[in-house]
């Protein structure tokens, strides 16, 4: 059981993927203008990291082991990713029609987020069997999710606030990622994993 | 609603957020009593129409026409959905011209007025003294209450008569408000002073109109002198057991409205609520005593007490000023200004506005014409960038957030702004007062509100106009189709009658094959041939 | 070889199978986005963006098809909103389209010049102008919408755009300007002055 918690507490703060690691900052700095966007770019994540790294283990245990074809596994995760990124795309096109067109291209990006493929080759790597990949998974998406919201709500009062000129948009945005990154170093001691 | 702070309200006194502790100037002009000697009349009045918040009303004289001191000058238009209030003449005399003129008001705009030329005589028309109010009915009495354009005094000048009735029945406190917690004003004390009684038969009937059984008049802490006029003067009169004199702490804004409610009570009024929906009702002292003049005298709210006071003025005192009086008439009453004066004030120094010039007239809002000099004013003071520093929050009496709404409407975030609740924001001054930076966040505030306004306006007329233009092309769609109808049917009336002059051919063609027929077995081989003939 | 070959191939084809199922069960009928887009607009129905209508030129946002910016009685705040609402920038207003007025404005007939036309009646998108043929039409200023389609129509020019007048009903406080960017303002005003010296 402590195991499983260690692997949510790993992926979520002290290994953010996002603030620790670095992965995924092309969405992390495309959608974070605002709270809302960055809410549904979160849940997208999340449905999409937690199936692929759970389908992508069942593919290479049950497929690519069995066949000596683990030289295939980037090949065969991306296919998945890919497929579940369409699905994505579909539902939040049916459902929430308006967050579909706020997120625009970075949602089909989601398939090159370097996080999402980085969860399925870490779960190979770490020998993490079927629930402990589906945790990491979550555990990334949740992880990624917490720091785009956080970092979506800042922003949104640096938006407000009287930034120098030079400073404006994405520079402001990157010192406060930076500053941000900083603070998640402070759980670097939480979990070793 | 929380009945049991109802019950107990003005027993325990409890505290708002925030809030200033100012030094509060009022010996300036309340040490005097009034004076002896009334304001003499002025040439000209100038009446604002509009003195009240909501649409004006209809005028009823015209230019030329003579006037009795107390004649009705407007009346309320019956089209509207919130009428205007009643103006009447201060004084006998011939209205001259009705034209517009600016107004005290902050936009500094002009405003429709009736302009009275004074005769000197001051006859009052035919007074109609109520001989005992307990005879007549609650809506009787508002009507009253109505006719006599009285408007709340306290400065807010929202209608009474409509207070009153959105009241009556379902409020059991009622709450006057003598707690005049901004510097320098003094006018409610000293009414309060002079004329205690006046006060408590305005709360009698009252008492009357809304059918209730408890009546608390506010006052703050250190009106000594008041406080016993006013219990002497309930003893009197035999109302101890209805009206109860309640003495609050002096911090501003302690007489704001929701601020006193939540002192006496405990309990917040929600935003976006009225006192009503707690069954509280509160009126200014000066509303009361107005209520009582309209009532047991007839008399319609002709004048008001106005304090006028400053460095700025020679003699600071409390005057009963009619409406319409020019400011500087008022002013030279009171000795006139000194030298180093600044600055007009209408109202107090953190709520009041600025006036352009001091022959605007004295309206129903009027409490303080305040006269500042350079030494009072400091110089104006560079904005700085705000530093997040909490000032502004701790002692805003509204518990918002002042440092949040002020950089929200700076980046014109309209939609932030619901959430944050600005209409709560009673401008009070308090955070511009405590501000570091020197920001001018009631300015925000107000800019931020009327665009509000203004938004919300543009919306329902864009909405009409979406309507509009729905139902347009939904009728010219109904009357293409209609059109396409009656063309169809014209068109196939067409064919019906092609029809008939197709069987007058075929009846042609059938009577020559008839005759052909007849005449056929003469010349049938001639015939045959030409048909070979044809068919090669 | 073949072994990843098939692998490979029948995983495509069973993800292509099921997000073929996917886009069936999910398809989305109306356009909600559209409904959002013409909510913001000020519906003077001015067609000034080369649409006939508000909704036509929403639809037309909202497929992606035109610029957020060719709506001027929206002006830049409305471009604002529409670009908050779709994640986009801001970007300035389209000049083709024409200019924001400073001052909303409505249309006034001079009645002494009308003829009773019905012109302008036919062009008007909101039904504000009233009146019979030969005989004197007016506006209804309250439904006005500003839009000047009733302009072009008048045989004898009879019709003028005047701005809502400002009394204390739509009165409207300034925003505040910092002392900051006044003295901002008026360095650079000197650093013209000098420059033309």
């Amino acid at each position: 059981m402590s195991e499983y918690l260690l692997i949510l507490v790993s992926t979520v703060l002290a290994n953010n993927f996002v603030l620790v690691r670095f992965l995924g900052l092309c969405p992390f700095m495309g959608v974070s203008n605002k709270v809302e966007g960055a809410i549904g770019m979160a849940i997208a994540t999340a449905f999409v990291l937690t199936l692929s790294s759970a389908s992508s283990y069942l593919i290479y245990t049950w497929l690519l082991v069995p066949f000596e074809l683990t030289y295939l596994s980037t090949l065969s995760f991306i296919l998945v990713i890919a497929a579940m990124v369409q699905l994505t795309e579909m539902i939040m096109h049916k459902t929430s029609p308006l967050l579909y067109r706020v997120l625009g291209i970075f949602l089909p990006l989601i398939t090159t987020n370097c996080a999402v493929l980085g969860v399925a080759l870490l779960n190979v790597q770490e020998q993490h069997n079927l629930l402990q990949s589906a945790l990491y998974g979550f555990g990334a998406a949740l992880g990624f999710g917490l720091v785009l919201v956080a970092f979506a709500a800042v922003r949104e009062k640096v938006a407000m606030a009287d930034v120098p000129t030079h400073f404006k948009g994405a520079a402001i945005g990157l010192v406060t990622a930076g500053l941000m990154s900083l603070a998640f170093m402070g759980f670097s001691g939480l979990a070793n994993l | 609603m929380d009945h049991s702070s109802i019950e107990s309200i003005g027993k325990y006194l409890h505290n708002f957020p925030g809030g200033l502790k100012l030094k509060h100037y009022k010996a300036l002009s309340c040490s005097k009593p009034l004076p002896a000697q009334q304001l003499p009349l002025s040439q000209e009045y100038i009446i604002p129409v509009s003195q009240h918040l909501g649409r004006p009303a209809e005028i009823i004289v015209s230019p030329g026409q003579q006037v009795q001191k107390g004649q009705q000058l407007s009346a309320p238009g019956k089209a509207s959905s919130t009428p205007g209030t009643y103006v009447h003449a201060p004084t006998s005399g011939e209205i001259i011209a009705i034209e517009q003129r600016p107004a005290p008001h902050p936009s500094g705009l002009n405003s429709t007025c009736i302009i009275l030329r004074a005769d000197g005589k001051d006859d009052w028309i035919a007074l109609e003294p109520v001989a005992d109010y307990r005879q007549l009915s609650r809506q009787q009495l508002i009507r009253l209450v109505q006719a006599a354009g009285i408007v709340g005094l306290g400065g807010a000048v929202f209608p009474t008569d409509i207070k009153l009735q959105s009241g009556a029945g379902s409020i059991d406190t009622l709450i006057l408000n003598g707690a005049e917690c901004e510097p320098y004003i003094s006018c409610d004390e000293t009414l309060m002073k002079q004329d205690p009684e006046k006060v408590i038969q305005g709360a009698l009937i009252l008492s009357r109109v809304l059918d209730i059984k408890r009546v608390l008049v506010a006052i703050e802490d250190p009106m000594d002198a008041c406080s016993q006029k006013l219990q002497a003067g309930i003893k009197t009169m035999g109302a101890a057991d209805c009206i109860k004199v309640v003495r609050v702490p002096m911090l501003y804004p302690e007489g704001g409205e929701r601020q006193l409610i939540q002192v006496l009570s405990g309990t917040e009024v929600p935003a976006g609520k009225l006192p009503v929906s707690m069954g509280i009702l509160v009126l200014n002292v000066a509303t009361a005593a107005a209520i009582k003049d309209a009532i047991i005298d007839g008399k319609p709210l002709i004048d008001r007490l106005v304090t006028v006071t400053g460095a700025g003025i020679s003699e600071p005192q409390n005057v009963v000023a009619r409406i319409g009086t020019p400011i500087a008439d008022l002013i030279s009453f009171c000795g006139g200004y000194t030298p180093g004066i600044a600055s007009l004030v209408m109202g107090g120094p953190l709520m009041g506005i600025g006036l352009q010039s001091d022959s605007l007239p004295i309206i129903k809002a009027s409490n303080c014409i305040l006269a500042l000099t350079h030494a009072d004013i400091s110089s104006p003071q560079v904005e700085m960038p705000c530093i997040n520093c909490g000032d502004c929050v701790s002692v805003c009496p509204a518990g918002l957030l002042p440092q949040t709404l002020q950089m929200v409407i700076r980046a014109e975030n309209f939609e932030a702004l619901e959430e944050l609740n600005l209409d709560a924001c009673i401008e009070c001054g308090c955070c511009d007062y405590i501000c570091p930076s020197h920001i001018p966040l009631v300015d925000y505030f107000r800019y931020g509100k009327s665009e509000q306004r203004v938004r919300a306006v543009e919306r329902k007329q864009s909405d009409l106009a979406k309507l509009r233009f729905e139902r347009r092309e939904k009728r010219l769609a109904k009357q293409q189709t209609e059109r396409r109808a009656r063309h169809l049917k014209r068109k196939q009336a067409l064919a019906g009658s092609s029809d008939k002059k197709d069987s007058v051919a075929a009846a042609i063609v059938r009577a020559k094959a008839r005759k052909q027929a007849l005449t056929a077995p003469h010349n049938s081989d001639s015939n045959t041939g030409s048909g070979e003939a044809d068919g090669i | 070889m073949t072994a990843a070959i098939i692998i490979l191939t029948s995983l495509a084809l069973i993800f292509g199978l099921a997000l073929g199922y996917a886009a069936i069960r999910f398809r989305l009928e109306g356009n909600p986005v559209a409904d959002q887009i013409e909510a913001l607009l000020p519906q003077t129905q001015c067609a000034q963006c080369g649409y006939p209508g508000c909704r036509p030129y929403a639809e037309a946002i909202a497929a992606d098809e035109v610029d957020i910016n060719r709506c001027p009685p929206g002006g830049e705040a409305g471009i604002k909103q529409l670009a908050d609402l779709l994640g986009k920038e801001p970007i300035p207003l389209d000049a083709d389209a024409g200019i924001e007025k400073a001052l909303p404005e409505v249309a006034i007939i001079h009645e002494d010049i009308c003829i009773g036309c019905t012109k302008c009646i036919q062009a008007c998108p909101v039904d504000a102008i009233l009146g019979a043929a030969k005989k004197m039409h007016t506006i209804i200023a309250a439904e006005c919408t500003g839009c000047e389609l009733c302009i072009p129509p008048c045989p004898v020019d009879c019709i003028d755009m005047i701005p809502v007048s400002i009394d204390l009903s739509n009165w409207q406080s300034d925003k505040p300007v910092p002392i900051t960017t006044i003295s901002k303002q008026l360095s650079s005003a000197d650093n013209a002055g000098e420059a033309v010296a």
